[in-house]
């Protein structure tokens, strides 16, 4: 069967399972638009290309399959380059397919050219330039295949116009072919028997250890063998920002998120612990903090795919290359068998105990009078959300106090730019996470910042009958920036006040076609979100006018040592009278 | 590549640059070098040499290079390159354990017999001791060749100097394994490569 290769392309595609593509046409890939037309797929429409890019990492990040982006050559692929990075510091599996100028005139400067696989190769983890039709499927399945297996991530593939209208035999590689194809790849997925023996040993003996979740417990899977572990071992655990809900924060051995803006208890058990149980986790240094002070009296069983991981920040006492899932079942294992008792950690607790009392969560109470306070609108929009509600954050002030007052429960329900901390991901993202879970309730929590980045994307939603709800923390200001400049600048603020009512978000939101309120008062609060929940047939807009003071704590300063955490000032020595 | 210290730069023994030298077996297909060569660039990795040919095998290519490095950071540098998807395998090869070879060709200032300034004689014996040989002969200088240890081309360098250097261009130094000691103590020659 001859087909050309746009309609390849898109069988293909099809071949692998792909409902959904996002994306926007253009000259270069027209050609594969076409087919399109006639094929199940359904392609979004996007308003700008980093939309797309942010929307197909939403919809793997909630799935776990991939998420697919067309675009077309030149600014199309430029666009992308933004929501490419994201997906490869946070290791998303996306296949993106960019259309390029045909094969004679690469390499003239010809209209729309860019050199798309050199701009975007340190931000993939693999990407080609196709220059035949006949490699269609097999480029296709081996991005799908490098994308999904061992540390998940991009993947490009670069098409020539000429390239998608030449005509090849249609033949699809068997797996077998595909394995063959890639001679350097070859993931090791089984830890290492005796390295896994010996963390049993060192977990068994440890009077001290905490579990460090990363991200890689959600792209393993391996939520269920987590919990296994934490509750086989009774060890605390803490779960990174990339890992929200993959351990349940109402579990009594979930001590939250550790970090800059970690939880007191999950920062300071780091730092006292004897053991460091680091599970598809990367020591990265909003984490880590200073890392020559980090965790000092900790040994480190450290379990990831990606070998390289293993002893880039922290060299590990034991090193186990392999997935999270099968190394975790296997330590469990382990330990079960040998029957050895677990070693007495009750001083452990005792002493994390007096930390998560000490030091919980704070921030003052909501006043009639005063301004909203952004924990609260959170806390309210959380109360009011049913279980497993997808949960998708910007990047800022907003994001920190989602991921500290959220509660998850539920591994797939927290969506955010962790690594590349993208401003804008938020309402794509949340589109994206709906496209992928329509069953779920999907809230995106944004600032007013981020939200003025890729805010359009809701035009997008409500073309395509998308309804997700958006809730802007709208305290006019770039506030993660101005926190900053407040506590390390002398109050010296610099270019970062935005404005509460420029733009008019509620008319802006209407003239995208969402359903849009606004909330001034504490009393506004619960009346506001009831009314967004009520809208299933179109995106919602809240805009929460929220208090510009409000700072996010704890804190450790960049660069500081994480034994030097900045609590609330009501929790200072001295209480509210202690200025920082 | 922009990163090309001075040759005298990795002398053996000088002790300034943690030199170690990478055998690296790629796909041969296009973009590759570029993969190889920008990730060096981004993880901070120095390149101080580099020869790239295709193995017998047609399909792969090998990259041999020398790196500037901390000890600690060898492995991070090799666990990254192997991240490429299009790396197949890479080989450490220490100082000690690796057969090392560079090419060098140079041009030297000599006179005809009878003229003024060193005579080609001279230059000639130099040649000779080392094992190199003369590629072209010009009215008042000589091309000559050398392949050999790195250090002997240091050496062989700094003492066609004095005759006065026209050009000089060194390749990218090549290397393989050393061959394993026993097959030599148990009397079977030594065929095959380092596969
Ligand atoms: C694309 C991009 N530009 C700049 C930054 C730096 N930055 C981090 S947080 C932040 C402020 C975000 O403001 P807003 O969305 O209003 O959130 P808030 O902190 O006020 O909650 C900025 C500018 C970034 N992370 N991403
Ligand atoms: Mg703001």
């Amino acid at each position: 069967m001859q087909l050309t290769g746009a309609q390849a392309l898109i069988k293909s595609l099809e071949m692998e399972h792909t409902e959904v593509m996002f994306g926007l046409p253009g000259g270069a890939i027209l050609p594969a638009y076409d087919p399109i037309l006639d094929s199940p797929i359904r392609h979004v429409l996007v308003r700008h290309e980093q939309g797309a890019g942010h929307m197909a990492e939403g919809y793997a990040h909630v799935t776990g399959r991939p998420g697919v982006v067309m675009v077309t050559s030149g600014p199309g692929a430029t666009n992308l380059v933004t929501a490419l990075c994201d997906a490869y510091m946070d290791s998303v599996p996306v296949v993106a397919i960019t259309g390029q100028v045909s094969r004679p005139v690469i390499g003239t400067d010809s209209f729309q050219e860019a050199d798309t696989v050199g701009i975007t190769r340190s931000v993939t983890k693999h990407n080609e330039l196709l220059m035949s039709a006949e490699q269609i499927p097999l480029a296709v399945r081996q991005a799908f295949h490098l994308a999904t297996t061992g540390r998940p991530g991009p993947v490009l593939l670069d098409v020539p116009k000429d390239v998608l209208q030449e005509k090849a035999e249609w033949y699809w590689p068997n797996d077998h072919e595909v394995s063959a194809s890639l001679p350097g790849y070859k993931p090791t997925t089984k830890g290492h028997p005796r390295m896994v023996r010996e963390a049993a040993r060192l977990i068994a003996a440890s009077e001290r250890p905490v579990i460090y979740a990363g991200g890689g417990i959600l792209k393993a899977r391996a939520a269920d063998a987590l919990r296994q572990l934490a509750e086989l071992t009774h060890a605390p655990v803490v779960t990174t920002l990339m890992a929200r809900g993959a351990f349940p924060d109402s579990h009594p051995q979930c001590l939250g998120m550790p970090g800059m803006h970690g939880n007191y208890a999950a920062i300071t058990s780091m730092q006292e612990a004897d053991l460091l149980i680091a599970l598809g986790a990367r020591f990265d240094d909003r984490v880590t903090g200073k890392v020559n002070a980090f965790a000092p009296k900790a040994q480190v069983v450290h379990v990831d795919i990606d070998p390289a991981e293993l002893g880039k920040i922290r060299r590990p006492e034991v090193p186990i290359v392999g997935d999270c899932r099968l190394v975790i079942e296997e330590i469990v294992r382990v330990l079960e068998a040998s029957g050895d008792p677990q070693a007495d950690r009750s001083a452990w607790w005792a002493e994390i105990e007096q930390w998560r009392q000490h030091y919980p969560l704070y921030y003052a109470p909501q006043v009639e009078s005063e301004p909203l306070r952004p924990q609260a609108v959170i806390e309210a929009i959380r109360d009011a959300s049913p279980p497993g509600t997808t949960v998708v954050s910007g990047v800022g002030q907003h994001q920190m106090w989602t991921s500290q007052f959220w509660r998850f429960e539920e591994p797939y329900t927290w969506v955010n730019s962790g690594g590349l901390g993208t401003m804008g991901f938020a309402v794509p993202a949340a589109i994206g996470a709906k496209v992928g879970r329509p069953d779920r309730t999907v809230w995106a929590i944004d600032g007013d910042g981020c939200f003025q980045m890729t805010a359009h994307e809701l035009v997008t939603a409500s073309s395509e009958r998308i309804p997700v709800k958006v809730a802007i923390l709208n305290n006019a200001y770039l506030g993660m920036v101005r926190q900053w400049q407040e506590m390390f600048y002398e109050e010296r603020y610099s270019e970062v006040y935005l404005s509460p009512d420029l733009p008019d978000y509620v008319k802006w939101a209407e003239a995208m076609g969402c359903v849009a309120f606004r909330a001034e008062t504490p009393d506004d609060v619960a009346a506001v979100i009831d009314k967004a929940n009520a809208v299933d047939d179109r995106p919602v807009v809240i805009d929460f006018r929220t208090d510009a003071n409000e700072k996010v704590f704890p804190m450790v300063p960049a660069g500081a040592s994480n034994s030097d955490v900045i609590v609330h000032p009501s929790q200072r020595p001295g209480g509210e009278r202690v200025v920082q | 590549m922009a990163m090309n210290g001075p040759a005298s730069a990795w002398s053996s023994g000088s002790g300034r640059l943690h030199h170690q030298t990478i055998s690296i077996i790629v796909e041969n297909c296009a973009g590759v070098l570029a993969r190889v060569a920008a990730l060096f660039a981004r993880r901070g990795f120095n390149i101080i040499s580099l020869a790239v040919a295709p193995t017998d095998d047609e399909a792969f290519s090998r990259i041999t290079t020398v790196v500037d490095l901390q000890e600690t950071s060898v492995e991070q540098l090799t666990k990254q390159l192997f991240k490429l998807v299009n790396v197949v395998k890479i080989t450490e090869l220490p100082p000690g354990e690796a057969l090392e070879r560079e090419l060098v060709l140079v041009s030297v200032r000599c006179a005809p017999p009878g003229g003024p300034g060193p005579s080609r004689g001279e230059v000639g014996d130099l040649v000779r001791i080392f094992g190199g040989t003369v590629v072209d002969v010009g009215q008042e200088a000589l091309t000559v060749m050398l392949a050999a240890e790195p250090a002997a081309l240091d050496e062989f360098e700094e003492l066609l100097r004095p005759y006065g250097i026209i050009d000089i261009q060194r390749t990218g130094r090549v290397a393989l394994a050393k061959l394993p000691h026993q097959a030599f103590r148990r009397g079977r020659g030594a065929p095959g490569g380092d596969r």
